[in-house]
């Protein structure tokens, strides 16, 4: 049996035990993916693997509609370390799901690209070893002025679209600072530099569990996981945090209060 | 729980992004990206990423409005019609077809945008035709 049937038949028996209404999953459509909520005896057959899509943002906006709900949902390695990190801001209450652990292959990896390409479970598929963002490493070794040429020409090209904070598991407030007037006027192109960017960036520190969703999602091509992937690497080597790794590890934000 | 996603295509310009609408038990909730799409590749402007929001908005309008004496009340389709068939005949008839301008819209069909130009230079007689993406 290929990846695709095994977890065919995983989430199968997820939502033959009827412990859930409904298992998140990829469904095949018009030549790519969708987000699909599978119910109990729905036929199986358009479940699909690739692309991606970040499920943990659907899977909370579900359980918020329906409280009583318990549902199952397919997890790659960033889409668990997603929940854990909203697990520890009371985002999703994770004894409300049953997660379908899936592997990433050496080719996804690769697109991405990610350090840690499997979930602690993993129900389908097998770990294979992450790799190293070259662009960041590349990077990290220039001048800050060189730095901050990079993100000037970069950021120039921001329209604000607001795609990368709408698809970012990790941007869940109610009240998001880009949308205040006080730091991000209203009606100006492009945001101010580089306050708009480095206010995201901050607020995801200890949060960001690199999925790239914020850079695919960027029609400025905008190569922001450069600037997430160096944020985590800060944030592992000063406070030896890696998000999403764990449900115990404290957030060093958290435990700092200052989220 | 009924989530499901249906693929559209954005109603704000001419250039034809895709995206899903994300229905929740009927209503219409979100927008996701058409990752999939040749031209819009799972991207969207700000307006894409809105373009749900009108939909259930208290503020949209669901019948024609008529302004009398300076405040709107609600009419039917048939006298809303029958007024602006007046009163483009009359102006017609007062200050000639140039007088009148033809705005159509970017969340209408193509083929809908086709009759309107027809109408404007056919039936009124004038080439003042232009569209909402250039307002
Ligand atoms: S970011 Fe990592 S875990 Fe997520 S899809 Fe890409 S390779 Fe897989
Ligand atoms: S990679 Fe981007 S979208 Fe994903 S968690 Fe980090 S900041 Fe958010
Ligand atoms: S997705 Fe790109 S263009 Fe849109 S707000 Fe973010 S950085 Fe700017």
């Amino acid at each position: 049996m290929d990846r695709l049937d095994l977890l065919r038949e995983a989430a199968r028996k997820v939502l033959d035990s009827g412990q859930v209404e409904g298992v998140l999953a990829l469904r095949a459509d018009h030549g790519g993916t969708v987000p699909h909520l599978f119910h109990p005896g729905d036929d199986l057959s358009d479940l699909a693997l690739w692309p991606k899509f970040p499920l943990p943002r659907t899977v909370d906006m579900l359980l918020s509609s329906h409280p009583e709900a318990r549902l199952g949902i397919v997890v790659r390695g960033c889409d668990e370390r997603g929940l854990i990190e909203m697990a520890k801001r009371h985002q999703v209450d994770l004894a409300r799901l049953t997660l379908i652990g899936l592997a990433c292959t050496a080719e996804e990896v690769a697109y991405c690209p990610c350090t840690r390409p499997y979930p602690n479970e993993i129900a389908v598929g097998e770990a294979v070893e992450g790799v190293e963002h070259v662009l960041a490493a590349e990077q990290a070794r220039l001048s800050l002025a060189e730095r901050m040429a990079f993100w000037r020409r970069q950021f120039a090209k921001c329209f604000k679209c607001y795609g990368c904070r709408n698809v970012c598991p990790q941007c869940f407030c109610e009240q998001c600072t880009l949308e205040d007037d006080l730091w991000v006027e209203r009606g100006v192109l492009a945001p101010p530099f580089p306050s708009f960017h480095l206010i995201r960036a901050l607020h995801t520190v200890g949060k960001c569990i690199g999925c790239h969703e914020c850079e695919l999602s960027c029609p400025a091509d905008i190569p922001l996981t450069i600037l997430y992937t160096l944020l985590r690497q800060d944030a592992q080597e000063m406070f030896g945090y890696e998000p999403g790794a764990s449900l115990e590890d404290k957030p060093p934000l958290v435990v700092a209060g200052v989220t | 729980m009924d989530y499901r996603n249906v693929l559209t295509t954005c109603i704000y310009c001419g250039a034809g992004c895709s995206l899903y609408l994300q229905v929740l038990d009927g209503k219409v909730v979100g927008v996701l990206p058409a990752k999939q799409h040749p031209i819009s590749e799972g991207r969207l402007c700000i307006k894409g990423w809105n373009a749900h929001a009108f939909i259930h908005h208290e503020d949209r309008l669901t019948r024609p409005l008529i302004r009398d004496n300076g405040a709107f009340r609600e009419a039917s389709w048939d006298e809303a019609l029958t007024l602006i068939a007046d009163r483009l005949r009359e102006v017609r008839a007062t200050h000639g077809p140039d007088a009148i301008g033809f705005l159509t819209s970017a969340k209408c069909t193509n083929e809908e945008n086709y009759l309107l130009q027809k109408f404007a230079r056919v039936v009124i007689g004038t080439n003042n035709v232009d569209h909402c993406a250039r307002l």
